[in-house]
């Protein structure tokens, strides 16, 4: 399984064109990615290491850093276990309706983020479906806390979901069928055979669902309200600084996001090139 | 002195009574009923489609039955649920826990038992080292099943299977995946395993010549029915319908008349087989059970159109009342006067007789 490399005899060789198009793509990556990111962490340290660090000590911004870290350590693990069960469903099961539950999970790439954010206003806000039943027993959902974590959720929900699939379709059941008639448990086939069999894919589900979630802005744009020190997630942070151009604050809450995005490229590499071989068929190379 | 029978070694182990299963529009099983002994090695056979595998897997509980009623030593085996069946399951493409070792996949039933029952970690070492050797894989216990060949594996699961005390052992087509030379070694090996454990074994498969060879008996199905059952040697010899003759081996297949004891297929008449039924029949021969004869002689007149040798065996092809026939005959009993281009006659030597559908 890991030793899939494609053979010599079938790579095709297009002398002249490929360079170009290396080339080309190169300088491509080199303007719209490396170059952007460049000016994120030179803009966050325009006004030295100490201007830097006061912009992320000030109490906003560690509270949108806070705020950020607590929306992901709820709404990742849940959308790991959603994701979990969602394939383990679609992979193992025939049912009615397996191709709508599959198109339902792919909704929220297709849906704009704002779309996401909004239906829970619309069913949670003051003026929504729900609302008065909400004001009555005083519960806030929308400008607060779980309402952030819905539309964080509702946003990366397809990532896990969509990396397990594709590889659980690929192992067929025989294991799980195996550890069943050898005695095992339904609980204690799914802890031995079934998490063991798909934790590489899982963890870069959950990778890619982490880094999404820390950096979703649309969908939670909408139900945060904005309340600096309070609702305001570290992209929303940076938002109101920039708009209030305070640009070394902004740059630097920023780089932080964008630090983020290399840590998750890179752990994101490093499980691509160790277990390519345990990832969906699409991850392999 | 009081007569008292032998001690009953032959007593029903399984009973499978008026098993239905569907999927859908499409019955994979309809109304199959049958026994196996004690000890017995039983194969199911048949072409894909059959139900064969559906059968084993209402055995091992992973499919559920729409009618019908499955019974291990008097118990009803479908109140069971899968794990509480005690079946060891061996499958087509091994379906060995990749992330674990040999010896933790070997020790994975014992392992997972309640607690109370669970044996000791030096128990279960002791008997993953019995079953290791009773596989003949001693010193792979460290091995993942990737570094295992497909043979090795297919014992692996094997020892993995067995390592339950299994009441019962289902084979899925365990062979499918090898290559012949390992499938004839793992057959031999898997017969002498059978006699040693004694484990009454259910083993499907659609190559009938394993069927043959490995089973007591064999189950023949077809489009969810069971067709035939019988020893290797009886249906081999008696093939209750033509899909079963076909099914056994190489046929050949010719449309005849019976009338008063007398049969006729083309030109060749000859005495009826005994029982044969009346009228328009279809007679069957094996292409290597044929007496050839000179072109003046008895039997089925035929041009030969070619000969080969293929090692200890010569082809014939021949065309006989307008249809191509490839027959066989051994190196040293090629008979004279075969020869491309030249008439002779043909004798089916044990001609099988079905009336025509």
């Amino acid at each position: 399984m890991s030793s899939q490399t494609a053979s010599p005899a079938f790579r095709v060789h297009l002398p002249g064109l490929a360079p170009l198009m290396v080339l080309l793509s190169a300088a491509a990556m080199g303007a719209l990615v490396v170059l952007p990111l460049g000016i994120v962490f030179k803009e966050a340290l325009a006004q030295g290491w100490d201007a830097f660090r006061e912009a992320l000590k000030e109490p906003d911004a560690v509270a949108a850093i806070r705020l950020t870290l607590i929306v992901a350590a709820i709404s990742v693990p849940l959308n790991a276990v959603f994701g979990v069960a969602a394939a383990w469903c679609i992979a193992r099961f025939e049912f009615r309706g397996k191709s709508v539950l599959l198109t339902l999970i792919d909704l929220p790439f297709s849906v704009s983020p704002v779309v996401s954010g909004l239906v829970w206003v619309l069913l949670f806000g003051a003026q929504g479906f729900f609302g008065d039943w909400l004001i009555e027993h005083d519960l806030k959902i929308i400008f607060a806390l779980p309402g952030l974590v819905l539309a964080t959720i509702l946003v990366t929900f397809p990532f896990v979901a969509r990396e397990l699939i594709p590889l659980m379709q690929d192992q067929s059941a025989d294991e799980e069928v195996a550890a069943l008639t050898l005695g095992a448990s339904g609980f204690t086939t799914f802890w031995k055979v079934t998490l063991p069999n798909i934790r590489w894919a899982l963890l870069y589900g959950v990778l890619l669902c982490n880094a999404r979630a820390m950096g979703e802005f649309g969908a939670v744009s909408v139900v945060s309200g904005h309340i600096r020190g309070a609702t305001n997630t570290l992209p929303l942070h940076v938002e109101v600084l920039y708009n209030d151009y305070e640009s070394v604050g902004a740059f630097a809450a920023a780089s932080i996001l964008a630090g983020l995005g290399l840590v998750t490229l890179i752990l994101k590499t490093a499980l691509e090139w160790r277990h390519s071989g345990e990832l969906s068929a699409s991850r392999r190379h | 002195m009081n007569f008292q029978p032998a001690a009953d070694t032959s007593q029903t182990s399984l009973e499978i009574r008026g098993i239905s299963k569907s999927f859908g529009r499409f019955p994979a099983l309809n109304n199959v009923s049958l026994q196996a002994r004690d000890k017995e090695f039983l194969a199911l056979l048949g072409p894909s489609g059959s139900g064969k595998t559906t059968l084993l897997r209402v055995l091992a509980g992973l499919e559920l039955p729409d009618a019908g009623e499955v019974r291990f030593a008097g118990e009803d085996f479908l109140a069971l649920p899968v794990r509480k069946r005690r079946v060891g399951m061996v499958f087509q493409h091994y379906a060995l826990f990749r992330h674990m070792t040999v010896a933790q996949n070997i020790a994975f039933g014992l392992t997972v038992r309640p607690r109370a029952e669970r044996p000791s970690k030096a128990q279960v070492a002791e008997r993953v080292r019995e079953l290791l050797s009773l596989v003949q894989l001693e010193g792979l216990e460290k091995r993942f099943p990737t570094q295992l060949s497909g043979g090795q594996r297919q014992r692996v699961a094997l020892a993995r299977a067995l390592a339950i005390e299994p009441r019962m052992l289902l084979l899925d087509e365990p062979f499918g995946a090898l290559d012949a030379q390992v499938r004839r070694e793992l057959r031999r090996w898997l017969r002498e395993l059978h006699e040693r454990t004694g484990v009454t074994t259910v083993f499907v498969t659609h190559d009938q010549e394993e069927a043959l060879d490995l089973a007591d008996r064999v189950a023949i199905l077809k489009d969810g029915e069971l067709v035939q059952l019988g020893t290797p040697n009886e249906v081999y010899e008696d093939p209750a319908t033509p899909f079963v003759y076909d099914f056994l081996g190489a046929a050949c297949r010719l449309p005849g008349e019976i009338r008063g004891g007398r049969m006729t297929v083309a030109d060749w008449e000859t005495a009826a087989p005994a029982g044969a039924p009346q009228g328009p029949v279809e007679v069957f021969f094996r292409p290597d059970e044929v007496a050839f004869a000179p072109a003046g002689g008895q039997g089925l007149a035929a041009d030969v159109r070619a000969v080969a040798q293929r090692g200890p065996d010569v082809r014939i092809e021949c065309v006989i009342a307008g249809q191509v026939f490839e027959l066989e005959a051994h190196g040293p009993t090629l008979p004279q006067g075969v020869t491309p281009g030249l008439p002779v006659r043909i004798e089916p030597m044990r001609p099988r007789v079905y009336p025509t559908a």
